[in-house]
């Protein structure tokens, strides 16, 4: 966006705001899945349950993927800031590349859970959890797009410290994903 | 034109350029009104549908529609009047009247703001499209699992609703973020948030429950989308599935929902109240708190639709004492309202006409619907012709007569002409008369045992007199329709010029021409005021003439780029066909690159 | 150009902060893998996870996401939905019986 930043009655930067505001919202989206799957564990009439399917150490690799991405993220946001456009890409690279290893992960459990039985038909447990983490996950495909977008623009030189803002909004999309996934983590995989 | 404006101002040249240019538009004063034009044209369609069902209903017995006919008339009815009609009106009036009253010169993200049309525009539509291939949603408009179900609701009916309706979502959330940012941080200097017009107020408040409420129905039509489409579970008995979480994520969203449907029209009276009253709204403080406090407690309630499910008492309890809780807020700006009125000198224009009739209707409505919140009595009103008559009272006599106070109160705002006032009588008496004598009939026959959603009943009902007279009075209200249509036609050429402020109103709106120039306001005023022009030294003069060149945006036709590209998904969706939905989904990438990617400064 | 930063908003937090956050992260979710595989922890195991979850969560919003540093209207706009999801959520888990009161059935 080429908009300068403009007297606002707050002095908060409009772009900033409006993304808060629909980080909100997505609260309520991601709330009512979750609460979905949470009413409707342990009620599946047949097929792989949680216990016998989920896999606990990979997913836990994946986890800590993604919370390194957040570091990677906010490495990249304190790049921009201070004008580096080296560490800039490093870290926007980064980010993006660990998001994209998450998604790897997250497509070999699904792969794999469908050739032990276990799919969006199969049962409560099928749907709830496909269709939760499925969000989650075109969630973090649409960010990882995103970082890739900031990191072209920073390779053409478009991408300075007066636009440290919009990295920031990356950022915020990119850190709210990975809280998510932090609730989604405990409540589907460790307590289940 | 003398008047410096830099921009592109919209040429008399040709024809396809002006079409262009409000094709292309990023201006709120012109977005606004193609929501209205649009809205309310939705509003006539819903209509023809009301009478069709009322012609159905004239006596037992009748053969004039076949049930699954009937079924599809009161499912778009309620849909149609609800998403296509009362939302977009009101916010038709959130994009024309709030930057003015703020002060500002435009929303936040105009651009954003033109999406948000063209994609209500676009799905509306492609929801009524489904009549013309023999399919339009049948299953009412809050859609029950597990008769939504591809079991029971096999075909395209239910398709086009699931996913007509989110993409209508798409349009409310983009919209309520806009409005909300535009409201926090556009307002002039010294228009503290208890300086607002409290209609403005009313807009914060129902933008921030649509970002909230909007993205639970999604889940709820995410869930029943991909039982119908895959073969998912979220609503299947026989999976271990519970038809209930359809209902409780329905109303968790249905309840707010209606506080989203009233809040603007009392927001709109608010207004119309104070002018003609010739004196500032009373308690202007509780008003605006109260209508915060709707707002948050309206998330308490939703399990009141539910009542004769089988919650249990506990739960019922829970739910019958926040829904009475809820009347206080809401019940306590009646009173602020008459306490408006009383002592002032009041002028009864069709505009406070409509605001009183406002008044009588929602009273009549706010007291049938607390007695729903008794769950033993509502067990007897429930699935009732009683609970048809609330929802009326409160959505017609409440939201519709008050758009109709703010139709008549910033008509000459938005055309530089009013509408006249004789003509406007007529059509607010029939209105009023009409909607009283089409509604207040169904309290009794609700009570004496007809259901909801039957396409006829019988003779030994003996509710044949009760049903003609409702019928009678929905033809009165169809005709109220026809004068007002015919009034804004006349408006157009004979209507008397207006003025600046032709109400000798308060806010800000009133101190700018009408229609004002696109650049609203030649310098932002500084307000010291909740009501600026009424008291000395309010605001600051706004000159006639900018005294440098004021920029004005350019048009974007990639908000309309994009939201077709939503559309071709939407198609795609409904033809089962995944290229179609990939076309769509490149489409709407491409146009969002290319939005964010153009020169453009508000 | 005195840009991003208006004078509403803090300074952000340093590198040093973001490393610091990212170990404590790291080393609560290590806890929370290894309260899961140690069956003495089984009895609380619900309330010892989300109260760390909770942790990890709040540490990302308010360091990552500088709402600790930020103005309060971010705060409102972040918690107040936040708070409606989670009233929502637990008043979901009593209707539908998840914890069982004996007064509601869905």
């Amino acid at each position: 966006m080429t908009a300068v930043a403009q007297h606002t009655s707050t002095g908060l930067d409009n772009r900033k705001l409006g993304f808060w505001m629909f980080i909100g919202s997505e609260c309520l989206l991601f709330g009512s899945l979750i609460s979905t799957y949470l009413v409707y564990h342990g009620r599946s009439v047949s097929g792989p349950t949680p216990d016998e399917i989920l896999n606990i150490p990979l997913t836990s690799v994946s986890t800590f993927v993604l919370l390194m991405s957040s570091l990677a993220m906010v490495l990249a946001l304190a790049a921009v800031t201070r004008g580096d456009r080296l560490w800039t890409r490093v870290w926007l690279l980064a980010t993006a590349g660990l998001g994209l290893t998450f998604l790897g992960m997250q497509a070999y459990e699904f792969t794999t859970f469908v050739h032990e039985g276990l799919t969006i038909k199969t049962n409560l447990f099928g749907s709830t959890f496909f269709v939760l983490t499925g969000t989650h996950g075109a969630h973090v495909a649409v960010g990882v797009l995103w970082l890739l977008t900031q990191f072209v623009r920073s390779l053409q030189g478009k991408l300075g410290p007066e636009k440290a803002i919009n990295v920031e909004i990356t950022g915020l999309y990119w850190h709210f994903v990975d809280v998510v996934w932090i609730v989604i983590f405990t409540v589907v995989y460790l307590l289940r | 034109m003398t008047t410096p404006v830099m921009g592109h101002a919209p040429t008399r040249a040709s024809w396809g350029s002006r079409v262009w240019s409000w094709v292309t538009t990023t201006d709120h004063k012109r977005i606004g009104v193609l929501y209205f034009v649009t809205a309310f044209s939705f509003f006539l369609i819903g209509g023809l549908e009301a009478l069709l069902i009322r012609l159905q209903l004239s006596h037992s017995g009748n053969t004039l529609v076949s049930a699954q006919t009937y079924n599809e008339l009161f499912t778009m009815h309620g849909t149609t009047m609800v998403f296509l009609a009362v939302m977009p009106l009101s916010a038709a009036f959130f994009n024309y009247v709030v930057p003015l009253q703020i002060g500002a010169r435009d929303v936040a993200f105009p651009r954003l703001n033109a999406f948000s049309y063209w994609v209500f525009v676009l799905g509306g539509l492609f929801l009524n499209a489904s009549f013309l291939v023999g399919a339009a949603p049948n299953a009412g408009w809050f859609g029950y699992a597990n008769l939504t179900s591809s079991q029971y609701s096999p075909g395209l009916h239910i398709d086009f609703w699931v996913i007509g309706l989110q993409v209508l979502g798409i349009a409310s959330i983009a919209a309520g973020i806009n409005f909300i940012v535009t409201i926090v941080n556009l307002r002039a200097p010294g228009m503290r948030l208890m300086r607002m017009p409290v209609f403005t107020w009313m807009t914060l408040v129902t933008q921030f429950i649509i970002v909230t409420a909007f993205p639970v129905i999604t889940v709820a039509l995410v869930f029943l989308m991909f039982d119908r489409f895959f073969g998912a579970n979220f609503y299947s008995v026989a999976a271990g599935g519970d038809v209930l979480l359809w209902q409780h994520l329905f109303w968790l969203f249905g309840h707010p929902e209606v506080y989203i449907l009233i809040l603007p029209a009392m927001g709109m009276i608010s207004e119309v109240i104070p002018t003609f009253s010739r004196k500032p709204l009373f308690g202007y403080a509780v008003v605006v708190y109260s209508g915060m406090l709707i707002g948050v407690l309206g998330w308490g309630v939703w399990a009141h639709h539910m009542f004769a499910v089988g919650l249990g008492p506990i739960a019922e309890s829970v739910f019958s004492a926040t829904t009475m809780l809820i009347a206080i807020p809401t019940g306590v700006k009646i009173f602020n309202w008459i306490a408006t009125m009383w002592g002032g000198r009041i002028r009864f224009t069709t505009s406070m006409l409509f605001a009183v009739g406002f008044i009588a209707m929602f009273i009549v409505g706010g007291l049938s619907g607390v007695m729903h919140s008794s769950p033993p009595a509502d067990l007897q009103q429930t699935d009732t012709y009683f609970v048809v008559a609330h929802f009326h009272y409160v959505l017609f006599g409440g939201a519709m007569m008050g758009i109709f106070a703010g139709i008549y109160y910033w008509w000459p705002k938005v055309t530089g002409r009013l509408l006249s006032e004789g003509i406007g009588k007529t059509h607010f008496w029939l209105t009023f008369v009409g909607a009283n004598l089409a509604f207040f009939p169904m309290h009794f026959i609700g009570l004496l045992g007809m259901p909801r959603r039957i396409y006829t009943y019988d003779p030994a009902l003996g509710l044949d007199t009760l049903n003609l007279v409702s019928t009678i009075g929905a033809f009165i209200m169809g005709t109220g329709m026809l004068v007002f249509v015919f009034n804004a036609i006349w408006s157009r050429k004979r209507g008397v010029p207006a003025g600046d402020n032709p109400w000798g109103a308060a806010t800000l709106e009133w101190a700018v021409s009408s229609p004002p120039p696109v650049y609203n306001f030649s310098v932002i005023p500084e307000v010291r005021s909740r009501i600026p022009i009424w008291v000395e030294n309010g605001m600051t003069p706004v000159p006639a003439v900018p005294p440098e060149p004021v920029h004005v945006p350019p048009g974007s036709y990639w908000p309309l780029v994009a939201a077709t590209g939503i559309i071709i998904a939407a198609v795609g969706a409904i033809l089962k066909t995944l290229l179609v939905v990939l076309g769509g989904g490149a489409v709407l990438v491409v146009a969002i690159y290319a939005w964010a990617l153009e020169p453009f400064e508000i | 150009m005195s840009d991003q930063l208006s004078h509403a908003e803090h300074q952000h937090p340093s590198v040093a902060t973001y490393v610091t956050v990212a170990a404590v992260l790291t080393v609560i979710t290590l806890v929370e893998v290894g309260v899961f595989y140690i069956p003495t922890f089984h009895p609380v195991l619900a309330p010892v996870l989300l109260t760390l979850s909770a942790t990890k969560f709040a540490l990302v919003v308010m360091f990552y996401m500088h709402l600790k540093s930020d103005s309060r209207i971010f705060t409102m706009m972040f918690s107040v939905p936040l708070l409606i999801a989670l009233a929502v959520g637990i008043a979901l888990l009593f209707l539908f019986g998840v914890f069982t009161l004996g007064g509601g059935g869905a």
